[in-house]
C-alpha cells in the first residue's frame, strides 16, 4: 500500500486545495495517470501518479482548502511486488520532515507573516497580496496610457512566471503583452531603444539575477543617454522583477542587487515592502520621464496589506515611517521591512520603543527622513536583506556621519545577511539570510542595554 | 533519424536593400539550396549498432536516470529538497547515448537539468541525492543545490543555473583542451531555450574561428518554460544556427539511444580530427513540468501521453533487447530492482545524511588568504 500525501509543489508552497479528484476508489492508475488538481499558493498543478496500482481510499474531500502538505491525501495498492517499493518509502521519509519542515517556510518570509504593518489610510482600502497589486498597477496605468507595453519571458501566455501579469494578456492582447524569447540583453537594450523611440516600455525580469545578463543596457544605454544627449533623448522605460533570496534556490538565484543599481547617477532605484506602495510606486514608476529599476521581492508576492482603492500613486523619493519610536530607529527597505517590524515587536515587549523608516526608494534617497528620525531617537540600525559590503546599509551610515554626527549617542550597526554567496543547505541558509534575532540584539546594543 | 541542413518549408525570402550588382545571386541560390555552402561537412551519422551487453547496459543507465528523478520528485514533494528542481524524465536516451562515446578525459558542462548527466558521468547516486537534501556528503557539500553541482573527479563541471551560460564556458573548456593539447574534448549541453541567448553565438563564432574541440548539443525538448521553440525562434531548426559560423550541425532523434550514440561518434570523431566544433540539435521531450513548481498548462494531456506512449526511449530500448533476444523480462525485471535499490539506497542515505556544520558557510569563499 502506497499512502500518497500533498506534495509541496513549489518551493514556497505550505498548504493546498484539494480542488478535484480526478480519480474514484476502485480505479486502476498507470504510471503517469492524473490523480488530482491541486491548488497551490501560485497556480492550479496536476498531481501524478509515479507507480501505477489501484486506488483503494481517497481521504480527503474534493474542495477542502487549506490542506498542509504532507497529509495522507490517498492510498493505492501497487501493482506488483517491483512496483511496490517506491511508494512505502514516501510514508517512511515523511515524518521527519513534517517535524523539520525546513523548506517551505523560509525565514525570512516567516518574519514578514508574523508582522504587518499597521498603516492607515484615509479613503477606501482593500486587502490585496504584493501580486495583485503590481498587476493592478500596470493595468491601471495601460488602460490610462497607450504607449505603455509590457514584455519578458513568459508575461503573456504563462501569466507571468511568478503570476505577477496575471490576465494582462487577455485584457490588453499580443501587441502590448509581449513573451519574449530567452534572450535578456536583446530585449532589455530592445527595450531601451523604443523607450528612445517614445514608448513607455515596462521590461519583466523572471528574476533580477537574470537581468545580469542585461546590465550594461541598464547602464550604459538606460541611465546615461540623457546626459551624454544633453537632455535629448529620454529613456521612461521601468526594469522590474523579483530580486534578493528565495527560498532554497542557491547563490545564482538568490542576490540582492539593490546596491548596484543604487550606485548608478541616472537611474531611479525602487524596493517597496507593502503592496500599496508595490501599487502606488509602480504607477509612478511607468509615469516618470526616467529609468526606473523596480526590484520586487517573490516571498513578498504572496502578502496581503490594505491597499488604497482607485488610482493613487505614492511619490519616488520619499521614505516612510512606518512604526513611530523613541529609543532607536530601524531603517530598512524591502522584505526587511517585516523583518524589522518583526524585530520591533520584541523589542517592544522589553521596552525599547523602534522608529521603523522604510525607504522604499534607493535613489535618489530620503536622506531627509532619515536624518529627522535620527535626530529624535540618537540610535541606528539599518536593516537589510543583502550583503553588508558596500551595501544601503553602508550608504545610510555615511549620510549619517557626513549630516547627523551630532545626533549620534552610538555607532550605527548594520544587520545583514552573511557575506558569503547564499548556500543552499537548509540550515546553512537560515544561517546566512537576516534574521529578526539579529536587529533585537544590535538594537540593544546601541542602546547599551 | 537524422536530417543535414535543408531550409525548413514557409522559409520567408529576405529583402535585399543592398544594390543588385553588389550581392551575389549565387551565394543567396546556394544558401537556400546547401546552407552549408560547401563547407565541410560530417558524413550522415549512422545509428549505432549495439552489442547485447552494450544495449542492456544503455538500458540500465537510463533506467538509473528515470528512477532517480522520480525519487527525486517524490523528496520534493515531502519536503526533503527544495527550492528549484527540474528533472531529465524523457530525456534519457541524449545523455546516455552521447556520454558513451566519450573518454574519461573529456570534459561535460551542462545547465541546471543536471541530476542525469551526473548520473551517467560515473558519479555516485548517493552524492548527487545528497547534494539534493542539502547534505555534507552531497557532491557540492549541500552549497550548490539541485542546480549547482559539479565533480572535476569525474570531468564534469557543473550544473549551472543561469541560461546558456554554460555555453562560453564550455568552449572554454575546449579551449583548454585544445591548450594543453591533451586530446580531450568538451561537451556542452544546452537547451532549446538557451539556444537563444546571444552568447552561444558568440561561442559559435570563436569556437570555429579557433577550431576548438567542442561538441554543442542541443537537448531540444521543444519548450523552454512555457515558450514552444516555435514560439520563441525565428529559426526552428536548431541544428542549422551554426550555419553563418560555418559550424556544421545535425538533427538527431534524441529518444532512440542508438542513433544518439551513432551521432556521438560522428560527432567526436569530427572534433578530435581538428576540424573544430560541431552542433549536435537532439530532439527529445520533458514528460514532467519545467521544474517542479510549474502547472505545465502550455501543453495539452494528450500531447505528453502520446510522447509516453509512442516514443519513450526505456520501452523502445526494451522492445529492441527482447526482441533482439539479449535478454528475456526477467532479467529486465532484475536490472529494474538492481536499480531500484541503488536509488531507494540513495535517497536512505540522503535523508539520514547529516547537515554540512555552520562552519561550512564560510568556506570556500575564496582560495587563497590575504
Ligand atoms: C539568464 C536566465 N534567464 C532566465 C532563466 C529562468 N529560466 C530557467 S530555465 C528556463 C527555460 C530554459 O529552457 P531550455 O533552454 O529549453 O531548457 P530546458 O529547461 O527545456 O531543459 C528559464 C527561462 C535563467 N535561469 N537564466
Ligand atoms: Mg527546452
Amino acid at each position: 500500500m502506497a499512502e500518497i500525501k500533498l506534495p509541496a509543489m513549489s518551493p514556497t508552497m505550505e498548504e493546498g486545495t484539494l480542488a478535484k479528484w480526478l480519480v474514484a476508489e476502485g480505479d486502476v492508475v498507470k504510471p503517469g495517470d492524473l490523480l488530482a488538481e491541486i491548488e497551490t499558493d501560485k497556480a492550479t498543478m496536476e498531481l501524478e501518479a509515479d507507480d501505477g496500482g489501484t486506488v483503494v481510499t481517497l481521504h480527503v474531500a474534493a474542495g477542502t482548502e487549506g490542506v498542509k502538505v504532507g497529509t495522507v491525501i490517498a492510498t493505492i495498492a501497487g501493482e506488483d511486488e517491483v512496483a511496490a517499493p517506491a511508494a512505502p518509502v514516501v510514508a517512511k521519509a515523511a515524518a521527519p520532515v513534517a517535524a523539520a519542515a525546513p523548506v517551505a517556510a523560509p525565514i525570512a518570509a516567516e518574519a514578514v507573516v508574523a508582522a504587518t504593518a499597521p498603516v492607515a489610510f484615509d479613503g477606501p482600502v482593500k486587502r490585496q497580496t504584493v501580486r495583485e497589486a503590481l498587476r493592478d498597477a500596470m493595468a491601471e496605468e495601460m488602460r490610462t496610457t497607450p504607449e505603455v507595453f509590457v514584455m519578458g519571458e513568459e508575461v503573456a501566455e504563462y501569466q507571468g512566471a511568478y503570476k505577477v501579469t496575471q490576465g494582462l494578456l487577455e485584457e490588453f492582447g499580443p501587441q502590448r503583452v509581449v513573451d519574449t524569447p530567452i534572450t535578456e540583453y536583446g530585449f532589455a537594450g530592445l527595450g531601451t531603444g523604443a523607450a528612445m523611440g517614445g514608448l513607455k516600455p515596462i521590461v519583466e525580469f523572471m528574476t533580477f539575477n537574470f537581468a545580469m545578463q542585461a546590465i550594461d543596457h541598464i547602464i550604459n544605454s538606460a541611465a546615461k543617454t540623457n546626459y551624454m544627449s544633453g537632455g535629448q533623448m529620454r529613456c521612461p522605460i521601468v526594469f522590474r522583477g523579483p530580486n534578493g533570496a528565495a527560498s532554497r534556490v542557491g547563490a545564482q538565484h538568490s542576490q540582492n542587487y539593490a546596491p548596484w543599481y543604487a550606485s548608478v547617477p541616472g537611474l531611479i532605484v525602487i524596493a517597496p515592502y507593502s503592496a500599496a506602495d508595490a501599487k502606488g510606486l509602480l504607477k509612478s514608476a511607468i509615469r516618470s520621464p526616467d529609468p526606473v529599476v523596480f526590484l520586487e521581492n517573490e516571498l513578498l508576492y504572496g502578502q496581503s496589506f490594505d491597499v488604497p482603492e482607485g488610482d493613487v500613486a505614492v511619490p519616488i523619493g520619499k521614505a516612510s515611517v512606518v512604526r513611530a519610536g523613541r529609543d532607536v530607529t530601524l531603517v530598512s527597505y524591502s522584505i526587511g521591512v517585516g523583518v524589522a517590524l518583526e524585530a520591533a515587536k520584541t523589542l517592544a515587549a522589553e521596552g525599547i520603543e523602534a522608529e521603523i523608516i522604510d525607504l522604499r526608494t534607493l535613489r535618489p534617497l530620503d536622506t531627509a527622513t532619515v536624518l529627522a528620525s535620527l535626530k529624535k531617537t540618537n540610535r541606528m540600525v539599518v536593516v537589510e536583506e543583502g550583503w553588508p559590503v558596500c551595501s544601503i546599509a553602508s550608504e545610510i551610515i555615511t549620510v549619517a556621519m557626513e549630516q547627523g554626527f551630532d545626533d549620534l549617542d552610538a555607532p550605527i550597526l548594520r544587520v545583514t545577511n552573511v557575506d558569503v554567496p547564499l548556500p543552499y543547505a537548509a540550515n546553512l541558509e537560515k544561517a546566512a539570510l537576516l534574521k529578526a534575532e539579529d536587529v533585537v540584539s544590535a538594537a540593544k546594543k546601541v542602546c547599551y542595554k | 533519424m537524422a536530417r543535414t541542413a535543408t531550409p525548413k518549408s514557409g522559409t520567408k525570402p529576405k529583402a535585399s536593400a543592398a544594390p543588385a550588382a553588389l550581392t551575389d545571386p549565387a551565394a543567396n541560390a546556394a544558401s537556400a539550396k546547401d546552407s552549408s555552402r560547401g563547407w565541410p561537412r560530417p558524413p550522415e551519422p549512422k545509428r549505432h549498432k549495439a552489442t547485447g551487453p552494450e544495449l542492456l547496459d544503455f538500458y540500465r543507465q537510463m533506467l538509473l536516470v528515470r528512477r532517480f528523478e522520480e525519487r527525486a520528485g517524490q523528496l520534493y514533494g515531502m519536503g526533503m529538497i527544495g527550492g528549484f528542481c527540474h528533472l531529465y524524465i524523457g530525456q534519457e536516451a541524449v545523455v546516455v547515448g552521447i556520454q558513451a562515446a566519450l573518454r574519461p578525459t573529456d570534459s561535460v558542462i551542462t545547465g541546471y537539468r543536471d541530476h542525469g548527466h551526473m548520473l551517467v558521468a560515473g558519479i555516485p547516486a548517493e552524492a548527487v541525492m545528497a547534494e539534493l537534501t542539502g547534505r555534507a556528503a552531497g557532491i557540492s557539500k549541500g552549497k550548490g543545490g539541485s542546480m549547482h553541482m559539479f565533480s572535476v573527479e569525474h570531468g564534469f563541471y557543473g550544473g549551472h543555473g543561469i541560461v546558456a551560460a554554460q555555453v562560453p564556458l564550455g568552449t572554454g573548456l575546449a579551449f583548454a583542451h585544445k591548450y594543453k593539447g591533451d586530446g580531450g574534448l568538451a561537451v556542452t549541453y544546452f537547451g532549446d531555450g538557451a539556444s537563444n541567448q546571444g552568447q552561444v553565438y558568440e561561442s559559435f563564432n570563436m569556437a570555429e574561428l579557433w577550431k576548438l574541440p567542442v561538441i554543442f548539443v542541443i537537448e531540444n525538448n521543444q519548450y523552454a518554460m512555457g515558450t514552444s521553440v516555435n514560439r520563441s525562434s525565428s529559426e526552428d531548426q536548431l541544428y542549422r544556427r551554426g550555419e553563418s559560423f560555418r559550424v556544421p550541425g545535425l538533427q538527431v532523434d534524441g529518444m532512440d539511444v542508438l542513433a544518439v550514440r551513432g551521432a556521438a561518434q560522428t560527432a567526436v570523431d569530427w572534433v578530435r580530427s581538428g576540424k573544430g566544433p560541431i552542433l549536435l540539435e537532439l530532439k527529445t521531450y520533458r514528460y514532467r513540468g519545467h521544474s517542479m513548481s510549474d502547472p505545465a498548462k502550455y501543453r495539452s494531456r494528450e500531447e505528453v501521453a502520446a510522447m509516453r506512449e509512442k516514443s519513450d526511449p526505456i520501452e523502445a530500448a526494451k522492445r529492441e533487447i527482447i526482441e533482439g533476444g539479449f535478454a528475456d523480462e526477467a532479467r529486465l525485471k532484475e536490472i529494474d530492482k538492481e536499480v531500484r535499490a541503488i536509488v531507494t539506497g540513495a535517497a536512505d542515505f540522503a535523508e539520514e545524511a547529516p547537515e554540512p556544520e555552520l562552519s561550512e558557510l564560510y568556506t570556500d569563499v575564496l582560495v587563497g588568504t590575504y
